[in-house]
């Protein structure tokens, strides 16, 4: 067997993984901030950061409804509902104050790098198999499948949002006279 | 197409060069129709009709200082305005301007543009609480609840079209109103729903929607000077004004470009093809009428006075929402009986 030689930058495998390191260096540095921002907007910004990489990642496999959908709910809708109660609940900025309890001292790191090791260990030994392609991620395929094998819990998520929806509608109607 | 780096690249440059140069020119046009309407010369001093104004107005732009307020915060400050030009840009993308000439015909086409639009509002509310102000988060706060107000008729109308055409691609919705002007989704006359009547109340409120998405007046609440000082962009100078300027009229323009690929047939010859050079279907018919659709927003914005807040989202919630959802009903029944 002869070696692969590793792919160049300008080859079309060099380009897809640069484009996947990409997604991972914006998605981990979205998850990063809105960890660790004293801000409340700051870390509502790493979050959008973070949905828009995890977006990247679902059009990189292949599926771009599935990122589009991503990008309009996680960004479009719940990060702006986010910041609309960011904005409305906290006029004056406070700042972050780290949590003083059991397990945020050395206790947390340890349970973090055990964690941590865990899944790394889990990572390598496990002997990873390139899957075939189930469906072709097209809106047919996902909508035939909604409707067809998934149509309970398609039409029980319905009516859980409904529910929602009238019941916010009511708490909203209760305050007004 | 071969998804090569230079095309990527190339693709790049001449979508930022278009969305440049329309931004650049359609603010010299709205100056122009503004005079128009209220019956002065608009700009006439630098070159033939004032046509030298838009980069003389950029030079100033830039060469203007860069002011930072004191006590925001640096960094979101700084990301609003990049963040408002980037989606408008990306947009662009996966438009159809003629047959060929289309970047990359995605096949969620019509999602993807709602898609980046709704970044387009968060860039809004990230500038109205990155600028410190209250007239500025008051106002950011205002545009984005108009904006999700009016993204759901808009969604809604926009289904409709997607069931008749059977299709989110954008090219493919072009594809099946090709043919004449008798078959653009505006009349009510088509072979797949019959006789559906709803269907020019329903661009109305496509056309409708699209000025409230970009804020422009009679919907331009997050802007109204005499209550908001400026809107979202008060503490903005030099090129981050500029930026969400351009930001503002790349929406404008797909604005413009969705209402005509929905409803007017795209880059389709109003006359069918006749095969010979004006009346194919080509990229002309399609610039003609984004055009013109851009000439009617200036002609409303300069001929209408603006809204009220109460008014503006009573008619989407009120109005809008009910009679989309209605069509949306009426023409999936029509797909089923024809």
């Amino acid at each position: 067997m002869t070696p692969v030689p590793p792919p160049t930058l300008f080859s079309a495998d060099g380009m897809v993984g640069l484009v996947f390191l990409i997604m991972i260096g914006v998605t981990l540095t979205g998850g990063i901030i809105a960890a660790t921002a004293e801000r409340l907007i700051r870390a509502l910004s790493g979050i959008v950061i973070c949905f828009t990489g995890v977006a990247g990642f679902y059009y990189f496999l292949n599926s771009p409804f599935m990122a589009m959908m991503q990008i309009l709910i996680y960004v479009g809708a719940i990060c702006v509902t986010i910041s609309f109660a960011i904005m409305l609940a906290a006029p004056e900025e406070k700042l972050k104050k780290s949590p003083t309890n059991l397990l945020s001292g050395p206790i947390g790191f340890m349970i973090a790098a055990l964690i941590f090791a865990a899944m790394t260990m889990l990572a390598l030994k496990t002997d990873w198999q390139a899957s075939a392609k189930i469906a072709s991620g097209s809106v047919r395929e996902i909508g035939i499948h909604l409707l067809t094998t998934y149509s309970m819990v398609f039409e029980l998520i319905s009516i859980v949002l409904l529910i929602a929806i009238i019941g916010s509608i009511v708490i909203a109607r209760g305050g007004r006279n | 197409m071969s998804l090569t780096l230079f095309n990527v690249v190339l693709a790049v440059f001449i979508a930022i060069c278009f969305v440049g140069a329309n931004a650049a020119y359609l603010v010299w046009c709205e100056r122009k129709g503004a005079g128009l309407f209220q019956r002065r010369p608009g700009p006439m001093e630098n070159g033939p009709w004032g046509l030298l104004q838009p980069p003389i107005d950029g030079l100033k732009l830039m060469t203007k200082q860069l002011l930072i307020p004191g006590g925001v915060d640096k960094a979101i400050f700084m990301v609003a305005p990049v963040l408002a030009m980037f989606p408008a840009l990306i947009s662009f993308v996966t438009i159809p301007f003629s047959n060929s000439i289309v970047a990359h015909p995605i096949d969620v086409g019509v999602l993807m543009i709602f898609a980046f639009a709704a970044l387009g509002s968060m860039s809004l509310l990230v500038a109205g609480w990155g600028s410190r102000n209250k007239y500025s988060m008051i106002s950011s706060v205002r545009a984005v609840s108009q904006t999700v107000a009016y993204e759901i008729p808009l969604m809604i109308t926009t289904i409709t079209i997607v069931m008749i055409s059977g299709s989110l691609n954008l090219g493919d919705i072009v594809q099946s109103q090709l043919g004449g002007f008798w078959h653009w989704n505006i009349w009510p006359l088509q072979k797949q729903v019959g006789f559906n009547l709803l269907m020019p109340i329903s661009f109305l409120i496509l056309f409708v929607c699209s000025v409230a998405e970009t804020n422009r007046a009679p919907f331009d609440l997050g802007e109204a000077e005499s209550e908001l000082v400026a809107g979202f962009h008060t503490e903005y100078s030099s090129m981050g004004f500029g930026l969400f300027f351009m930001g503002e009229y790349a929406n404008i323009v797909i604005g413009a470009c969705l209402t005509v690929i929905l409803f007017l047939g795209g880059w389709s010859c109003p006359i069918g093809d006749l095969g010979f050079f004006p009346f194919t279907h080509n990229v002309g018919w399609f610039l003609l009428k984004i055009y013109l659709i851009i000439f009617v927003f200036i002609w409303i914005r300069w001929t209408f006075p603006r809204t009220t807040i109460y008014g503006l989202l009573n008619l989407s919630w009120k109005y809008l929402i009910p009679i989309s959802l209605f069509n949306l009903l009426l023409t999936a029944g029509l797909l089923k009986v024809f």
